[in-house]
């Protein structure tokens, strides 16, 4: 018994602070674990975009640096500028243009690299092969292959009897240009992401499916896509960045990087930099373009998870129900 | 602008040659001064674009002479990736290079903030420059903030193969009484031209209306009050809707510096162009096959100057008297000579008008012309020294691009194109 007390006794004091310690430990490690992510972030992402905010109510210069408050004049003189609207035109279009084709043809050959191929490990590498390369290298060389008068393309549509593209000149056609380098980089890259998943599916699913007759098409469309939900809303929602984003290929999609003489390729990124470096370095106006930009991702990112979860949420239940089924 | 370093390894042996000559009957006189510069080891970067002739074999004859510095050169590709760069890096106030290459088209708009610049003022190089060059790099408090290296005296470039199918004359001589007159005059051989054999007479509306605007004393904005005036300015909507009735039949509709105007230097896309001093070595660059490009001895509205250049040494810099020893040494007769000979970047040292060396430089290129003394004659034709304000570079931008509307892209005719360009002026604000 006085052993006992004794025992219990000095531990409750003694272990008082250590418990103290180990609760605390429990409790709060794990924030301190992941709070570099967070310290690195509020410096670097944060405070910028804060700062943004300061500066687009603000008349603000290049070089002269910060001047009166002006309230949101920025922002309203943006707004009825006609040249932002063509920038968002521009930017939506090769957006779509990028991230559709490029979502679908992304699961088509994880699809085909998901097979049982001869020498997977150099096909699967093969497809990043063009990640690898520099955005500018690519950009440049897809720029002499878009050449409007000696370009291969336009070579090649001439050699099989269609009429060139004034691939410069005409807005939809820079947009397919455009759309088509950041296509060649991003494809290979969201392909092995979503190959990774599709090989996390349970093979079980298939069998069974397969012992119910479905064929590949049909397993395809009800077990791998609705497995790779999640997969596919953090492809549409890191595209959606990259494509709203979209600067290197545009700028050098030419040799003077001004988006051409009608505007027909200026994004909202190259806007931000002519408003604010290039033409009369406005800090101010270009801070307005900026939030504006991140406005537009927050809410185009929201639609696209909207619309990838009632898309791929309604097959759920379905492969759901057949693995249910299997283990029945 | 794109790149072309010419591999002239007679011309620089030459050049060295001269340098040699020219040291030696120079004498200390024209050497620049390196007074108070220290003997610490420096490394000093230096940032030039397109093609200012500073070859790695001539940076050595400064570090030869100075084993103490270390020259590290970077080279941007176009003016326009320059100019954003300067301003950036001016407004961060740091990540500039010791010495920094300026465009006579945005040196105004940097001269705003000349007390970012370190003081180059230097006695004994007061009478270097032709005057004008000088007057513009002396800020409001008498400081000389940038040194000159070249001047962009206009010739025109043409292809004597493409004259002689079209019944033209082809001798640089008669080329040169063909082309001399006003403006009108050159777009009336072009009309024959392109009546004689169907094909474009000159390279782009662009290019030809920056040869109009260089002869113009205030284009775009008001010297004494520094308004802007480009849209009302009768001289400019002249000159644009000048420009875009010959280009409808005589354009080769390509825009200037893109791949398929440079490769129309190699395929005789056009018979004509512009010729800044500096071009001679864009175009051997980009046509090394072509044997048939000549310089003729003239200019349509008078004489014109397209570009040139300056060095400047930025305040924010760690070295600047060394920078400012470099500099000086950069623009220096000698130098800028071999630099000619290099590039074909016309000297702006007033010594070297008079130098033999110039005036009877060759190049291999154009049919071994004697180039140095034609552009001699071009510099000389040269009387209107245009205001270029703070807002002349994106102004001119603005007009580059509603000439490129209406003659490469057709989106828009020549009206619908200027009220762009007005509305793209008034949003610069």
């Amino acid at each position: 018994m006085s052993n006992r007390t004794a025992a219990t006794h000095r531990p409750v004091r003694r272990l008082g602070f250590g418990q103290q310690l180990s609760r605390w430990d429990v409790k709060l490690s794990p924030y301190l674990y992941v709070s570099p992510f967070f310290v690195i972030f509020a410096v670097t992402g944060l405070f910028p975009l804060l700062y943004t905010a300061y500066v687009s109510v603000h008349e603000w210069s290049l070089i002269g640096g910060e001047g009166d408050f002006v309230g949101l004049e920025n922002f309203a003189f943006t707004l009825t500028n006609p040249i932002f609207w063509t920038a968002l035109r521009n930017t939506l279009s090769i957006f779509l243009l990028s991230t559709v084709p490029q979502l679908v043809l992304a699961i088509t050959i994880a699809a085909v690299l998901d097979t049982n191929l001869r020498a997977k490990t150099f096909w699967r590498m093969g497809v990043l092969v063009p990640y690898v390369l520099t955005p500018v290298a690519v950009s440049l060389l897809f720029s002499f292959m878009y050449a409007d008068k000696l370009g291969i393309v336009n070579n090649l549509l001439q050699a099989i009897g269609l009429p060139p593209v004034a691939w410069h000149s005409d807005a939809f056609a820079s947009h397919i240009a455009i759309a088509s380098m950041v296509n060649f980089r991003w494809t290979g890259y969201n392909a092995l992401i979503l190959l990774a998943a599709m090989q996390a599916v349970p093979r079980d699913y298939h069998e069974a499916a397969m012992i119910d007759g479905a064929n590949a098409v049909r397993r395809f469309f009800s077990i791998t896509i609705p497995s790779l939900r999640p997969t596919i809303i953090f492809v549409v929602i890191t595209s959606t960045i990259g494509g709203l984003q979209i600067f290197d290929e545009p700028t050098l999609y030419d040799q003077y990087g001004r988006g051409g003489n009608d505007k027909q390729w200026l994004t909202i990124t190259m806007l931000i930099q002519n408003t604010g470096w290039r033409e009369n370095g406005n800090f101010g106006r270009a801070a307005a373009i900026a939030w504006l930009l991140f406005l537009l991702i927050l809410l185009i990112g929201l639609i696209n998870l909207a619309i990838t979860r009632s898309i791929s949420g309604s097959g759920v239940p379905r492969s759901r129900r057949t693995g249910k089924a299997v283990s029945r | 602008m794109k790149l072309s370093r010419r591999t002239t390894t007679a011309a620089l042996a030459g050049s060295a040659a001269v340098a040699l000559t020219l040291a030696g009957c120079a004498g200390g006189g024209a050497a620049p001064e390196t007074s108070s510069p220290s003997d610490e080891p420096v490394t000093l970067t230096v940032a030039t674009f397109n093609n200012f002739g500073y070859t790695d074999e001539l940076l050595a004859q400064y570090t030869d002479e100075h084993p103490n510095v270390t020259i590290e050169h970077t080279i941007a590709a176009t003016s326009n990736d320059a100019r954003s760069n300067y301003f950036t890096k001016l407004g961060a106030g740091s990540g500039l290079a010791d010495v920094e290459a300026v465009e006579i088209d945005w040196f105004a708009e940097l001269m705003q903030y000349s007390d970012k610049l370190y003081d180059l003022t230097d006695p004994a190089l007061a009478d270097r420059w032709v005057a004008w060059k000088t007057a513009a790099a002396t800020d409001a408090d008498g400081r000389l903030v940038a040194y000159g290296t070249d001047i962009g005296p206009e010739g025109v470039c043409y292809r004597q193969d493409l004259f002689e199918a079209a019944g033209l004359p082809t001798d640089p001589d008669e080329v040169s009484a063909l082309l001399t007159g006003s403006w009108d005059d050159y777009f009336a051989v072009g009309a024959d031209y392109v009546a004689a054999t169907g094909k474009a007479w000159f390279d782009s509306a662009a290019a030809t209306y920056q040869g109009m605007v260089n002869q113009v004393e205030a284009a775009y904005e008001d010297p004494a009050t520094g308004d802007v005036i480009a849209t009302e300015n009768p001289e400019v909507k002249e000159m644009y809707e000048a420009v875009l009735d010959a280009s409808a039949s005589q354009s080769a509709h390509l825009s200037q510096w893109g791949p398929d105007w440079a490769a129309g230097q190699a395929d005789g896309s056009y018979a004509t162009m512009l010729c800044p001093g500096w071009m001679l070595g864009v175009i051997s660059g980009n046509a090394p096959d072509v044997t048939t490009w000549r310089v003729a001895d003239a200019f349509p509205g008078g004489g014109g100057n397209w570009g040139g250049s300056y060095l400047t040494v930025p305040a924010q810099g760690a070295h600047l008297e060394e920078a400012k020893a470099l500099a000086a040494w950069l623009t220096s007769p000698e130098v800028q000579l071999q630099a000619f000979l290099e590039a074909g970047t016309f000297p702006s040292q007033q010594a070297l008008f008079s130098d033999d060396a110039l005036l009877t430089a060759t190049n291999p290129f154009f049919g071994d012309q004697e180039v140095g003394g034609i552009f001699a004659n071009r510099a000389d034709a040269v009387t209107v020294a245009p205001f270029k304000g703070p807002k002349y570079f994106p102004i001119n931008d603005a007009m580059i691009q509603a000439l490129g509307r209406v003659d490469i892209d057709k989106t828009d005719d020549a009206a619908s194109s200027w009220d762009k360009f007005v509305a793209d002026v008034n949003s610069l604000g």
